[in-house]
């Protein structure tokens, strides 16, 4: 695993992607097949199930290095991981060096100890940590953890793999789609020329707009060059109809069929062949019904009649990437969306699959005034779609744009303030905000971000400053100041003490120019909620 | 004998603050960081080699008093020395002892010995007052010989491949440290103004640390594959494009943790540091032979719970102001 490792901090030391890209094709080039396999699924977010508690690890750790546990608790509050904590607690770095035990086969250790004993697990992992250096135990317990956040996009492991393997990126694209067993394939069973075949359950790799950050009349052109759609606040989600069975998948590349019972009679009804790409939302009456009613039902482990009654489900579908078994991504979007249209065009999916309704505006200007007042259309701004574009993959400048509408805000208290992880870990940058109800301040939302970083290094300082009371990683401070929350939905709540729950909160600015009793209420929250929910 | 005020740490009988925040009449100083060594004070009594240092950061007409290292003053009958305290050139810790109570203010102090500055010194007393900064377990720092050996590595590596070398630390003693190791290789150094100023200020004292003040008319075109070293400041700065191509390393026992490692946005860290680190503040501790240990600067409460439950002591959190963090120790390296 020293490899892995050494290449792990290679990349999460580098700030540079090139550099990232550079090191992992480096790595490819060295490291053995089965390794690769792992380290391809590590780095694109196919974690493994942990194999132990964390409550066992902390626990173990300080028995290897004779510290109490709540010391051990403290310290992880500063590191804000689990994984890096208790490798500063477990690892001595003047260890003898371990012999080297390939990537696969920690892995596959980690995956036996499911069926171990308690006693079995606190040995193996013990073991690891007394041979381990600070390095490989960081690595090591971030693979019984989870969540390796190096800074690594997805796109750039795709983009190293392409460069390494001498293949096109949005075929490497599509074959790490979803999740995969890394202990069930190969680097031959995923990327070679006929493993495509086996799998039907496979989507396309999902192309996304890029945010228009100004007026689209500077540089977008001739108006009749492009489709303009309205754009619903649901699931992005991929129908697949291929060997007679449907198969519903999310942005998130997660395999969703079983969540939506309404698309499983399909393949009755499209050819096998038929992929489509739409935005999947709770509709009834032929309007859009508020996402958090979809929110609940994906909550949901089994779906009632009611439930389904309820929130009934449609796709609003606006592409079509395979037609008759026949991958048409390169095509016109124009010609992709006739074609769909043909396709859903039929008396039994009215209900079902509807198409993403064009809007016709006549001027850039008009499209401007319309995203200014998307909410009283049911969206949340428009899409900008070339009519000549390819489907692309993954995040791209140029052919496709969404244009949301300003967000809604409402002014809060800062009330309690806790350590971020990651690049914050030990700054306080996870905040809470409160709006007034009568004379007490009631929370209604987290931020995390939104702040520049100069700011977060002075709110940070008074906060410390400020503490009333600490609770573990937990300070409440002083309530005086007041930020803009910036927020893209707001639903009822019973769970929240102020009665709502917010979609994206973030920090829009902070009012410097407000004293804490100036901040909105209650009241305020509710009156959006309604003017929302008519 | 010692009170903890808003001003600071207070001996009344003697009537003389310790690394006081606030202007008083007579200040004992422990070191010349910012965080101690405030302005505004009418007297300051220091270590000798502090002196130069004092001047330049808080003006040239103050009043100081020196003192060497074991030599002892009394006032209104207290007896008070300055002993090593491992931290930076001229750092002290202050011992008062009245009527046989003893008690030692340490200021910032180190165990690990630096080259540079006279190493620490364990001194017996009933009352110790320790900072914190690193008093958590998760900092174990590597002895100076190893992060030094990672330092050659990472420079010489930067030169072969056509890269200037920026190494960020501390302008008062990180770099010092730095220059005292790179003093045997045949490397060219530069130097940022604040840390060129320093070496001036105690050139008067005696030293000489090697390093060219990179001044306005520096040209850029002489560099190849040289080093550069400046204080936290820098970070993010456009000073530091006049060095194209290069690689930065910040040097900081922040270092440690991967998310500061992240946030400064550097090619390197290394854990370099003038404090001490868990086993290091524990030893220290354990050999004042100190019942009552007072806890600032840092962890304290973390800490001195610790102390109370492992070792049986007497200690007591001392709430400050300020609680270092990788931010504060940026303003300290201005
Ligand atoms: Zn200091
Ligand atoms: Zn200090």
């Amino acid at each position: 695993m020293r490899y892995f490792t050494e290449i792990f901090q290679a990349i999460d030391a580098s700030t540079k992607t090139n550099d990232k890209i550079t090191a992992l094709i480096e790595y490819f080039r060295k490291a053995e097949d089965l390794d690769k396999v792992w380290a391809i699924a590590i780095l694109t977010g196919n974690k493994p199930k942990r194999p132990v508690k964390a409550t066992d690890l902390r626990l173990w750790a300080s028995e290897i290095a004779d510290l109490p546990l709540w010391i051990i608790e403290e310290s992880y509050y500063v590191v804000g991981d689990l994984a890096e904590t208790l490798s500063h607690i477990v690892g001595n770095s003047d260890a003898v060096k371990q012999e080297e035990i390939p990537l696969h086969v920690v892995v596959t250790q980690l995956k036996d100890l499911f069926t171990a004993s308690i006693e079995e697990k606190r040995e193996f992992i013990q073991a690891f940590w007394r041979k381990g250096n600070k390095d490989e135990n960081f690595v090591f317990n971030k693979l019984i953890t989870g969540n390796f956040r190096i800074g690594l996009s997805k796109q750039s492991v795709i983009k190293a793999l392409a460069i390494y393997l001498e293949r096109e990126e949005k075929e490497i694209a599509h074959r790490l789609m979803g999740k995969w067993n890394p202990a069930k394939e190969t680097m031959e069973s995923l990327f070679s020329e006929d493993s495509l075949v086996s799998k039907d359950y496979l989507p396309y790799p999902f192309f996304l707009a890029y945010p228009l950050e100004e007026a689209p009349s500077a540089f977008l052109g001739n108006i009749d060059d492009w489709f303009l759609e309205k754009k619903y606040d649901g699931i992005r989600g991929q129908i697949i109809v291929r060997n007679s069975q449907v198969y519903v998948w999310s942005r998130g590349e997660e395999l969703l069929t079983d969540k939506f019972p309404e698309f499983h009679i399909l393949h009755m009804h499209l050819p096998d062949g038929t992929v489509i790409d739409g935005e999947i939302i709770p509709w009834k009456e032929g309007a859009p019904l508020p996402f958090g009613i979809m929110q609940t039902r994906i909550g949901r482990k089994n779906l009632s009649a009611k439930s389904l009654a309820e929130a009934p489900l449609v796709m609003v579908c606006y592409d079509l990437m395979e037609y008759e078994g026949v991958d048409i991504r390169h095509w016109p979007l124009s010609e992709r969306r006739k074609k769909l249209l043909e396709l859903i065009n039929q008396e039994a999916l009215q209900v079902l699959l509807i198409p993403s309704p064009l809007v016709e505006l006549d001027t850039w200007e008009d499209v401007a005034h319309f995203r200014r007042n998307a909410r009283e259309e049911f969206c949340e701004g428009l899409m900008i779609k070339r009519k000549s574009s390819p489907y692309e993959t993954g995040r791209r400048r140029g052919n496709w744009w969404k244009w949301k509408t300003d967000p809604m805000t409402i002014d809060g208290v800062l009330i309690y303030a806790q350590s971020g992880s990651g690049r914050r870990a030990n700054l306080l940058t996870d905040y809470t905000f409160a709006v007034w109800d009568g004379d007490l301040l009631v929370p209604f939302a987290k931020a995390y971000s939104g702040l520049t970083d100069k700011e977060i290094l002075k709110l940070d300082k008074w906060v410390r400053r400020n503490t009333l009371e600490k609770f573990g990683p937990v300070r409440s401070v002083k309530a005086e100041l007041v930020f803009e929350i910036a927020f893209e939905g707001i639903n009822k709540s019973t769970r929240h003490k102020s009665g709502v729950a917010l979609r994206f909160p973030r920090i829009a600015r902070w009012r410097e120019d407000k004293p804490a009793i100036e901040a909105n209420t209650k009241e305020d929250l509710v009156a959006i909620l309604n003017s929302i929910q008519q | 004998m010692i009170q903890f005020k808003p001003e600071g740490i207070y001996c009344p009988q003697a009537d003389v603050y310790i690394d006081p925040w606030l202007p008083v009449n007579k200040a004992i100083i422990t070191h010349g960081h910012s965080d101690h060594a405030r302005p505004g004070h009418k007297e300051y009594l220091c270590h000798t080699l502090s002196k130069e240092i004092l001047k330049l950061r808080l003006g040239q007409d103050i009043s100081v008093q020196t003192l060497a290292y074991n030599e002892a003053i009394s006032i209104n009958g207290v007896k008070i020395s300055l002993h090593p305290a491992g931290h930076i050139i001229g750092s002290a810790q202050v011992r008062l002892e009245y009527r046989g109570e003893v008690w030692v203010i340490s200021g910032d102090y180190k165990v690990l010995n630096d080259g540079v500055s006279a190493p620490f010194e364990a001194v017996k007393c009933n009352s110790f007052v320790t900072e914190s900064t690193f008093g958590l377990p998760i900092y174990d720092f590597d002895p100076f010989e190893k992060i030094y050996a990672d330092m050659n590595n990472w420079w010489q590596n930067n030169s072969k491949d056509g890269f200037n070398s920026v190494i960020i630390g501390y302008s008062l003693g990180k770099a010092q440290n730095i220059l005292q190791h790179l003093q045997a290789s045949d490397t060219r150094i530069y130097l940022h103004g604040a840390v060129a100023n320093i070496n001036d200020a105690l050139r008067l004292s005696g030293f000489d640390f090697k390093g060219e003040r990179l001044g306005e008319a520096f040209d850029r075109k002489k560099l190849n594959g040289d080093i550069i070293i400046a204080p936290m400041s820098v970070i993010g700065s456009p000073w530091l494009r006049k060095f194209l191509p290069y690689r930065i390393a910040v040097c900081s026992g922040w270092m440690t943790l991967r998310g500061a490692r992240r946030r400064y946005g550097v090619d390197k860290g290394f854990v370099l540091s003038d404090h001490c680190d868990f086993k290091q503040l524990n030893y220290a501790i354990k050999e004042t032979g100190a019942e009552n240990i007072y806890v600032t600067h840092g962890y304290q409460s973390i800490y001195a719970k610790w102390l109370r439950e492992s070792y049986g002591l007497n200690a007591i959190e001392i709430k400050t102001m300020f609680e270092p963090n990788p931010l504060e120790e940026i303003e300290e390296g201005l």
